[in-house]
């Protein structure tokens, strides 16, 4: 398997954002906040993460 | 003079004198179109990091976002998805484009677009289009300095703000004509400070004044839900597609821009720009937490029509800060703004000087890195008139529009990164289409950036600048297909 295959691991923001039936709703609130905006406050720093593990993952693989 | 305005006061015109002398940086001469529009294509992880957050987190975070979301509510907060995939785009499109422009020696976009299609009108069609796209963004620039100096009153309110603008804007062409990209990267560093210190006090010491989170949505829901025109917290069904599209369309072509192009390209490697990808993100949480600021000023009770929701952020400030502190927020706005502004004029100026007045060539011609610098003056010049003359909704609606145009160029530019196998010709009609369809639609919802379309017995109300796209690639490669159908 190539390490390029590791690129494919960016569409699950995507999925995770763009489909706001997923998480338009009040509960579970967190801190009084609710689940709305945690969640995607939550994706910001998730994504963020997941691009980390990606350049890692194809640092010697070259561009897609 | 209160000491709001002076702390304002002392901490513009220390980057000023910051941004003249970033001319010294590094000794490089400045009359090469690399060293002064790209700093000499140097930038570390640290300076990208900062240079790229100060270019890219701009008064539509501080200012345009927040109103948004004092105004509609949770629709606003699509600039929160839009933020968060931006990056995936990025590290994809991004570090492609790097790589073959470090190599062949582009500037702009326009000049990648040059050597692979070999189109003389398709490269002016794409500078064009980045020097028009980046005007009203501009534009939303100085309307956020412009909230600011509404707040502070006095002489920096006189006649509408114009004369304190206008102060801003020439002392920022002069240091940007001066220092070039140089300038906006170090003062990138005061700004990016100024601003993490403000939003978080502000997101630390605003809600626990109120009460808390739970209180600051409760009276949200309430104040949305009274107004005339109500809306809420949470999402109406039919505004999903709005939504999703809005943040899709936005990230697609946040990248595309030329002051983006601009910075991305000042990076030293590969490796720079893809860590970027990754740490980035940790300024699109800083506007989530902006955004929650426009929650704060309904649950704080504070009115305002829908004409001057832009001004929510600095009359918190003003609300619950002491004088001084209030001072420092309102400079970060007003510097905030500033860096961004320099590089959008920075690579605004570049298409024109490459791509309009000369064509791309890989020996640079004589003379186009004073034409850029001039035209860095007349870009400034150009987004003044703008605020002064034309009326939007809200002031977000100045980049959501020029993003419409600005993806445009996507087919061209971000396809031809991976295939030739689309005809410049239809390349061309394409993005002709898709700005008039653009166009119409902005026109006809009065400058509204989001068009609902009527089919097949329902409608659906989306970003404009998707519909657009979908008619500009429709056309690119229907007509790709028929004119090599009629070659044969």
């Amino acid at each position: 398997m190539s390490k390029r295959n590791a690129y494919w691991l960016l569409v699950i923001p995507f999925v995770a954002t763009l489909f706001p039936f997923i998480y338009n709703r009040a509960v579970p609130a967190l801190f009084g906040i609710p689940f709305f905006y945690w969640y995607q406050l939550a994706w910001v720093l998730l994504t963020g993460g997941l691009l980390g593990l990606v350049v890692y993952l194809t640092r010697d693989a070259g561009d897609v | 003079m209160s000491s709001g305005s002076i702390v304002l006061l002392a901490l513009v015109g220390a980057v000023t004198v910051l941004g003249f002398l970033a001319a010294r940086w590094g000794g490089a001469n400045l009359d090469s179109l690399d060293e002064w529009a790209l700093g000499g294509r140097r930038f570390g992880t640290i300076v990208s990091w900062f240079l790229l957050g100060g270019d890219l987190y701009t008064a539509y975070t501080f200012i345009a976002v927040p109103a948004l979301v004092y105004g509609v509510g949770a629709l606003g907060f699509f600039a929160v998805p839009y933020a968060t995939i931006a990056y995936p785009v990025a590290l994809v499109v991004l570090v492609r484009f790097w790589g073959i422009a470090r190599e062949r020696g582009y500037l702009t976009t326009a000049d990648f677009v040059r050597d692979r299609f070999n189109s003389r009108a398709l490269e002016i069609a794409i500078a064009l289009t980045g020097v028009v796209a980046a005007i009203p963004y501009i534009a939303l620039q100085l309307a956020g300095m412009k909230t600011v100096f509404a707040q502070i009153g006095g002489g920096f309110n006189a006649h509408d703000g114009l004369p304190a603008l206008t102060v801003a804007f020439v002392l920022l062409a002069a240091y940007t004509y001066t220092s070039g990209l140089r300038a906006p990267a170090l003062i990138a560093f005061v700004k990016d400070t100024l601003i993490y210190v403000t939003v978080i006090a502000a997101i630390v010491v605003i809600p626990t004044k109120l009460g808390g989170w739970q209180h600051v949505f409760s009276a949200s829901q309430a104040v949305l839900a009274a107004r005339p025109k109500p809306s809420s917290i949470f999402l109406a069904p039919a505004q999903y597609f709005t939504y999703a599209t809005m943040a899709f369309g936005s990230a697609l072509s946040l990248f595309i821009y030329p002051h983006s192009i601009t910075s991305v390209l000042a990076a030293k490697s590969k490796e720079v720009l893809r860590r970027n990808a990754a740490l980035l993100p940790i300024y699109s949480l800083l506007l989530g937490l902006l955004a929650l600021l426009g929650y704060c000023a309904l649950a704080a009770g504070i009115n305002l029509p829908q004409s001057a929701a832009s001004n929510v952020v600095p009359l918190l400030f003003k609300q619950f800060f002491p004088e001084w502190f209030a001072g420092v927020a309102d400079a970060a706005v007003v510097i905030g703004a500033l860096v961004p502004a320099a590089i959008m004029c920075i690579g605004a100026a570049n298409l024109f000087a490459s791509n309009v007045f000369a064509q791309y060539s890989p020996e640079r011609p004589p003379g186009e890195t004073r034409t850029a610098k001039l035209l860095t003056l007349a870009m400034c010049a150009a987004s003044l008139a703008v605020i002064f003359f034309v009326r939007v909704p809200y002031v977000i609606d100045f980049q959501l529009l020029g993003g419409a145009l600005m993806l445009q160029i996507f087919p061209s530019f971000v396809l031809g990164l991976w295939t030739r196998a689309l005809d410049p010709k239809a390349l061309l009609a394409g993005w002709a289409c898709g700005l008039v369809a653009s166009c119409a639609m902005a026109w006809a919802t009065g400058f509204n950036s989001n068009f609902t379309l009527h089919a097949f017995g329902g409608s659906l109300t989306g970003f404009i600048a998707l519909y657009a796209l979908v008619v500009n690639l429709i056309v690119s490669i229907g007509g790709t297909v028929l004119l090599r159908g009629s070659k044969r």
